[in-house]
């Protein structure tokens, strides 16, 4: 018996992926601590460095690239999607993270978040959503709640939010999760959950805005009101949730409803989670359950495996050059009428 | 008058007996012009491009204008429904499909009524003459019946029931009535094919071979064609038969290409010579997509097509691909490009090669989509927020879309800057014979990316070599990882910078690497005299016409020359230098005069322009009249 030699994986640090910049966000901003869990999540991956490219729009959360000691690609804003599909039809060897943020992602980049993930593009999209345009500092964005008063709605925006899981697992994404930039172990797994992902990944971080929007999110962050206002999804397990797990979601029809344990209502009658469910009705459900009326969810909403665009398109490359041979220019050149003048 | 009416006079009339239910007298011609003319749905475009290739084939010279509504169904038989296929074939050397046409068929009234004004006085007209009932004559606004109203009397009219003749020859094969009219341009075509001689043989074989799978259409558009042959073989419709002679060609094998089929052939080859994947990505737009189509065929030669979701996922994703090391292409139209700004500002910036191609046609905004326009040489050069040169060439024939593609990647590569290639509506969909050229004599293009640190052991992304181009170091290369962006980036390490005089700078830098490409290109050229009165230059698609133009007014003893850019930006290093050997310069454009500001401005000439904005090319003899207007005859 001979025994094979095999290359030890690259064990990287955290701080090996640390870069020699300046990192400039406001003191206290939730980037801070999504930018450590990133290093951490990717530490453990045993990806070698030279294979992580982060690509970004504009933003704050878009000069995530800089900071981080990867090859880095920060784009203009809304397209970040757009630079990732091409450099992996390119190199499907590479993963590829877009940063991205409720502003970028969803207002003036919506179309390509879609479609990235609906041809499921082998990218993982973070988008960072602190419900505010921090950048230029302090107008509504797309998911800005009704009524949230900004330099440009001084009375309060009158616009209806976007919910960004709704999106995305409208567009059938093949892997779609909730996460907070204070709650750094959940945030940690989620990541590394999808980057272990095969296709279009999409990931929102509830991310504080200290300046323009603090607070916006506390009602899942408070400690003392936590546990009654947020869910944590387990796969095959019922939807339960407050301070003392005692009330849970149960289907009423096609609609979602708040129900307390006991009194005739068993862990049984509750909705059960379901990742890897077919259709994504739902995972859809669960990204309409908003607070106040609801519990918001946390955690893998859905995870299912569908091929990825780029080995479909590679596919096809590589059928027809098996079937037919690969092409020669004298060939293609000839493949109309030729004449021949002597 | 144009060359082809001219030709036709002074051509000598050898006429002859020949064999045949009818005699005919044949008259020989250097050059002529044949238009088909119909409604959208008479296949006209096939009929054209069926003629060209029994042309080409033959051995003439050729030149191909099609002419086609923007409506992909315009209501039948009205005038915006008309669709026509123009083809010059001669025995001679010819750049353009001619002024005036010689041959005119129409297969319904609103194709007369568009199509009549470029007739010449005396010419052919071939009536498709079952067309001509009350209704289609109402419907293309005619009053009176052109046929009896003896308003056609300057042209040789030739009434030919095409219908019932077609009907007639098809009529024991099963199919529905429809489908038996649908084979009338063939019917058409075959009549031409004998008033001009040309093989029937290479359509035979196109039937052949398209129809395979349904032998009742095969028979009977085989059946169509021969028919229309023979039915101008007997009648006595026709006193004369005409023949064009082969031309004296450089010997080589040859194919008819068009311009959008010719980029795209280009694209494969440079993708092979450069040794890298090509990736091309596109959003569907008029007149640009066939070259999407045509690239999606070739996934033998390892080509990726992406068709994005709107033009800035397209140009974002050729810059990606680029990012990753592949060859990142993406193609539009005007309206396209000006979409795709933002993403080449980006290209610029951070300079990574990117090849855009925009195949221009008539604007602003949705403008005139399938019509012809030269209006986008100053978006390409400036249309970019800041101080963001990009390299622009622009081919000057359908054939040379194939070299001047090749050229745009070249230059991008060499140089890692976006460059943007100007075809156009008339190039993209023209179509001229091809010198298939010998793939092992194509120069490579030669690219390397680094492997190691290129300073003290660490890697600087905007360090530059002696031409001021940086390297092109690929994800996925250990050691070398590193960020670049859309914010200005200090010198050398590529960090964010805000510093004012790093950033002066900085647009000095890549101003000057993007001048210094005139370095590795050719010179400009002149076709006459090396001084004289007057000089004509052009850029795009009015070689042919100014080329054509320029020689006639040489033959008539003027002094005038004639140049044409293929680089734009940069120009060649001389332009200034031939400007001034001539005492004075016109500057013929599709647009409002583009060309003729930056030639002014640059060089201090006093140019003056001669400007068509119509959707449409020149014609030679609207160039030839300008020249003899300001040198005199």
């Amino acid at each position: 018996m001979s025994t094979v030699a095999t290359t030890p994986l690259p064990t990287l640090t955290p701080k090996d992926l640390s870069s020699d910049q300046d990192v400039r966000w406001c003191p206290g901003c939730g980037d801070y601590s999504i930018l450590a869990q990133m290093k951490k999540a990717l530490a453990g991956l045993g990806i070698p460095r030279e294979k992580f490219v982060f690509i970004s729009g504009i933003g704050c959360s878009s000069r995530f690239p800089y900071y981080m000691n990867t090859y880095g690609f920060h784009t203009i804003h809304g397209r970040a999607p757009t630079f990732a599909t091409g450099l992996k039809i390119a190199r499907p060897d590479l993963s590829v993270w877009v940063i991205t943020g409720d502003g970028d992602g969803l207002s003036i980049g919506g179309n390509h978040l879609i479609h990235a993930i609906r041809r499921n593009v082998d990218i993982k999209i973070i988008l960072f959503n602190n419900e505010i345009y921090g950048l230029t500092k302090g107008q509504y964005s797309p998911t800005s709640r009704i009524g949230t008063r900004t330099k440009s709605s001084p009375q309060g925006s009158v616009e209806n939010p976007l919910r960004p899981l709704s999106i995305a697992i409208g567009a059938e994404a093949t892997f779609v999760a909730r996460t907070l930039d204070v709650d750094v172990n959940h945030l940690t797994d989620t990541l590394r959950r999808a980057a272990f992902h095969k296709g279009a990944a999409f990931v929102e971080i509830y991310q504080n805005c200290k300046i323009f929007n603090d607070g916006v999110f506390e009602y899942a962050t408070d400690k003392s009101v936590k546990a009654d206002n947020t869910l944590y999804l387990e796969h095959g397990k019922p939807l339960i949730f407050g301070k003392d797990r005692n009330k849970g979601i149960r289907l009423k029809g096609l609609d979602p409803e708040v129900v307390t344990l006991g009194n005739g209502v068993a862990a049984d009658d509750l909705l059960i989670h379901d990742e890897k469910a077919e259709e994504p009705s739902l995972a859809y459900l669960l990204s309409r359950m908003v607070y106040p009326r609801f519990p918001e969810c946390f955690g893998v909403f859905r995870a299912v495996e569908r091929p990825t665009y780029e080995a479909l398109i590679n596919k096809q490359v590589e059928d027809v050059i098996r079937a037919k041979g690969p092409g020669k220019l004298e060939e293609l050149f000839a493949s109309d009428d030729i004449w021949v003048v002597s | 008058m144009s060359s082809v009416a001219r030709s036709v006079e002074e051509s000598p009339s050898e006429s002859h007996e020949r064999g045949g239910p009818v005699r005919h007298r044949v008259e020989e011609l250097d050059s002529v012009v044949v238009r088909f003319a119909g409604d959208s749905g008479d296949g006209m475009q096939l009929a054209g491009t069926q003629f060209t290739n029994a042309s080409a084939i033959f051995g003439n010279d050729i030149s191909t204008l099609p002419d086609f509504p923007a409506e992909i169904r315009a209501p039948a038989g009205t005038l915006a429904g008309v669709s026509g296929f123009q083809i010059n074939f001669s025995s001679q050397d010819i750049y353009t499909p001619g002024d005036l046409v010689n041959t005119l068929v129409v297969m319904n009234p609103a194709a007369l009524k568009t199509n009549l004004k470029d007739l010449e006085k005396g010419g052919l007209l071939i009536v498709n003459s079952d067309a001509f009932t009350f209704n289609d004559l109402r419907k293309a606004d005619y009053a009176t019946n052109p046929l009896e109203d003896g308003s056609l009397s300057a042209y040789r009219v030739i009434k030919v029931p095409i219908n019932t003749l077609n009907r007639e020859a098809l009529k024991d094969i099963r199919l529905s009535p429809r489908e038996v009219d649908r084979c009338k341009n063939f019917f058409a075509l075959g009549l031409v094919y004998w008033l001009y001689e040309r093989p029937l043989e290479p359509t035979l074989r196109w039937i052949r071979e398209k129809f395979a799978k349904n032998p009742a259409i095969l028979e009977a558009n085989t059946r169509a064609l021969k028919a229309g042959y023979n039915f101008g073989e007997t009648t006595e419709l026709f006193p004369v038969q005409y023949r064009v002679p082969k031309a004296h060609i450089k010997p080589g094998t040859y194919r008819k290409i068009t311009g959008n089929e010719a980029t795209a052939l280009g694209l494969v080859t440079a993708s092979i010579l450069c040794n890298k994947t090509l990736i091309y990505c596109s959003y569907p737009i008029t007149p640009a997509s066939d070259i999407l189509h045509a690239l999606a065929e070739m996934r033998r030669y390892g080509v990726r097509t992406f068709q994005a979701e709107d033009e800035i996922a397209a140009v974002g994703a050729a810059i990606g691909a680029s990012f990753g090391g592949a060859l990142g292409v993406t193609g539009s139209s005007g309206p396209g490009l000006c979409l795709k700004s933002e993403a080449i500002g980006l290209a610029v910036m951070v300079e990574l090669p990117l090849v855009v191609i925009d195949v221009q046609r008539g604007g602003p905004s949705t403008g005139l989509p399938t019509k012809t326009e030269q209006a986008d040489l100053l978006q390409a050069l400036f249309g970019r927020n800041g101080e963001s040169p990009v390299a622009v060439v622009a081919p000057c024939s359908p054939a040379d879309c194939f070299d001047m593609i090749i050229e745009a990647v070249r230059i991008a590569l060499r140089f890692m800057t976006p460059v943007i290639l100007l075809s156009d509506g008339y190039l993209g969909n023209g179509a001229e014979p091809w010198l298939i050229p010998d793939v092992n004599a194509l120069p490579r293009i030669e690219i390397s990316h680094p492997t190691k640190p290129n300073h003290d052991g660490q890697f600087m992304p905007y360090l530059r070599d002696e031409r001021l181009v940086r390297q092109w170091a690929l994800p996925g290369t250990p050691g070398l990882e590193h960020r670049i962006g859309g914010l200005e980036k200090e010198d050398v390490t590529g960090n964010v910078s805000y510093d004012p005089i790093n950033h002066e700078k900085m647009v000095r830098i890549r101003a000057q690497k993007v001048a210094n490409i005139a370095n590795e290109i050719p010179p400009l050229s002149v076709n006459g005299p090396e001084e004289g009165d007057l000089l004509v230059i052009g850029w795009g698609g009015t070689f042919g016409s100014i080329t054509t133009a320029v020689n006639r007014a040489r033959r008539k003893g003027l002094k005038v020359a004639s140049a044409h850019l293929r680089y734009l930006n940069p120009m060649p290093k001389n332009t200034g230098e031939v400007l001034r050997r001539y005492k004075r310069v016109l500057v013929p454009e599709l647009n409002c005069g583009q060309l003729l500001l930056l030639l002014r401005g640059r060089y201090l000439v006093d140019a003056v322009g001669l400007n068509k904005i119509q959707g449409k090319p020149f014609l030679v003899s609207e160039i030839e009249s300008e020249i003899y207007r300001l040198i005199g005859s």
